[in-house]
């Protein structure tokens, strides 16, 4: 237990990490996600298929692999970020697959009729998009959001194998280095991803169960 | 709701606009794609001399035996798994509280938990506590701790959407509770869930990738192993490989489900749908 309290800075700051990257990253590909989805519904056929193919690519490669192609890859091509802005941006990659695919469950959870009656009275596609299925389709949709948020943070623990030092790296060097205290140091930093992913869980299931009431 | 019911059936002017977002949408993705391809090329990328590589048969046999190491794993952690999942939805099921609440704490807890801290924790921690582990039962543990919870919340999905119907007509003739749940409801409930699970499996695959951290020779390892090896201008040619073998792998797998899924549907009305949120993971 020593080992955890004597060395809180260190938590701190890698606990102080795992939330930037993950906030970051989440508002990254929540916002490429948003597109793909948008392009996966619209009536033009390439952009179907280049949203589609995206997906399905990305839905099938492991996180690490994209870890791989941009920290091992991108340098061979003379792109040098930091490792930061690499676990980002393979963190953003690789998760507006999945924001892309709940946001277009939410848009396919809103009843055939509403689309159907915002067609007969005329409006557009763009309109009755914006105007009558998004706005409903985002009740429905802020669940599954928040999920594949949680899954988002436990995923920035795999930035730890390539250079950035958030909690799951700060673990490890704590742990090579205090072998009388590996499982107390390890118990230290599952409570700090606990302290994030169980709230959300349990926000997510509230607005489930509210959203259900309300249909 | 299909997409097509969020617009008409275009008719010429529309059939025009849409010909031409078409042409403009492609350019817009050809011109992205002639960028990478010029950046790539810039830097010698596309010699066949860097691509000849793959098909020496000591890179094949090496990512071969990588392929055979992470499908070992990823089976091996999925059978256990849905051994461990299918004891906790059982459990969570329970009428009795003193089988159903720590059930459902195992789940909220491996379900919180970043997979390769319990990864890194059988790795490091149980060496602490005089236990040696191999980087194999270190992987499957980790793996078999994480979906567990998992493919336990899929189980008990499944088990919950069937009609309460059957339940009752089930204690009508006099079963006992178990007896419900053996002979009604859980082989009922398998078809149901099975698409999920093959979901689950396509997940669980993506995650043997996490065995490259603690040096288990998997594919991912094998083929860095290699690309360390043979130099760093070889890494794009070994790594598209290794993508296209996942990609391959996991893709007939997610057809599979779908596929299932879509019969299933046909003939039962329903099943129980994976999250993006799990399959992310």
């Amino acid at each position: 237990m020593d080992a955890v309290i004597d060395n809180l800075a260190t938590f701190r700051q890698g606990f102080v990490t795992t939330l930037a990257l993950t906030v970051v990253s989440a508002a990254l590909a929540l916002l490429l996600g948003t597109l793909l989805a948008a392009m996966r519904v619209s009536p033009v056929p390439t952009l179907r298929a280049a949203g589609a193919t995206y997906v399905e690519i990305v839905r099938n490669t492991p996180l690490t692999l994209v870890f791989f192609f941009a920290v091992f890859v991108l340098p061979q091509l003379d792109i040098r970020l930091s490792y930061f802005a690499f676990a980002v941006l393979a963190v953003t990659v690789y998760h507006a697959a999945f924001f892309c695919e709940a946001v277009r469950s939410g848009i396919n959870a809103v009843g055939v009729g509403q689309a159907e009656a915002a067609r007969s009275i005329g409006l557009t596609f763009t309109q009755s998009l914006r105007l009558v299925v998004l706005p409903q389709a985002f009740r429905t949709v802020i669940p599954p959001l928040i999920n594949v948020v949680i899954a988002l943070t436990k995923n920035t623990s795999i930035a730890a194998a390539f250079g950035v030092v958030e909690l799951t790296a700060v673990a490890t060097r704590l742990a090579n280095a205090n072998s009388q205290a590996v499982i107390a140091i390890f118990l230290g930093s599952a409570v700090c991803y606990l302290a994030l992913t169980l709230p959300s869980g349990w926000l997510a299931g509230q607005l489930e169960r509210r959203v259900a009431v309300a249909r | 709701m299909s997409e097509a019911v969020l617009y008409d059936a275009a008719g010429p002017r529309g059939r025009r606009r849409i010909l031409i977002g078409s042409l403009l949408g492609g350019l817009l993705v050809a011109g992205i794609l002639a960028a990478a391809a010029a950046r790539l090329a810039a830097n010698g990328v596309f010699e066949a001399e860097r691509w000849r590589v793959l098909t020496q048969s000591d890179l094949q046999r090496l990512l071969a035996r990588g392929l055979v190491a992470t499908l070992r794993a990823a089976l091996v952690a999925m059978v256990l798994a849905m051994a461990v999942g299918g004891l906790l939805a059982v459990a969570r099921l329970s009428r009795r509280r003193w089988l159903a609440a720590p059930a459902g704490a195992w789940v909220e807890l491996f379900r919180g938990l970043p997979l390769l801290l319990l990864i890194l924790f059988l790795f490091l921690g149980l060496p602490a506590a005089g236990v040696t582990i191999s980087t194999f039962w270190a992987l499957v543990g980790g793996l078999t701790l994480y979906n567990s919870a998992v493919i336990g919340e899929i189980f008990r999905a499944g088990i919950l959407s069937l009609p309460s119907g059957q339940t009752e007509a089930a204690y009508a003739i006099g079963l006992r509770r178990g007896q419900t749940l053996r002979l009604i409801l859980i082989p009922q409930g398998v078809r149901l869930m099975l698409p999920a699970l093959i979901s689950q499996l396509v997940t669980l695959l993506k995650d043997t990738s996490l065995g490259f951290v603690i040096a288990y020779a998997e594919l991912l390892r094998t083929g860095r192993n290699a690309v360390e090896f043979l130099g760093g201008p070889y890494s794009i040619p070994v790594y598209v490989a290794i993508a296209v073998i996942y990609i391959a792998v996991n893709a007939s797998l997610s057809f599979l489900a779908r596929w299932l899924d879509r019969r299933t549907r046909r003939r039962l009305g329903r099943t129980v749908q994976p999250s993006a949120a799990d399959e992310a993971a």
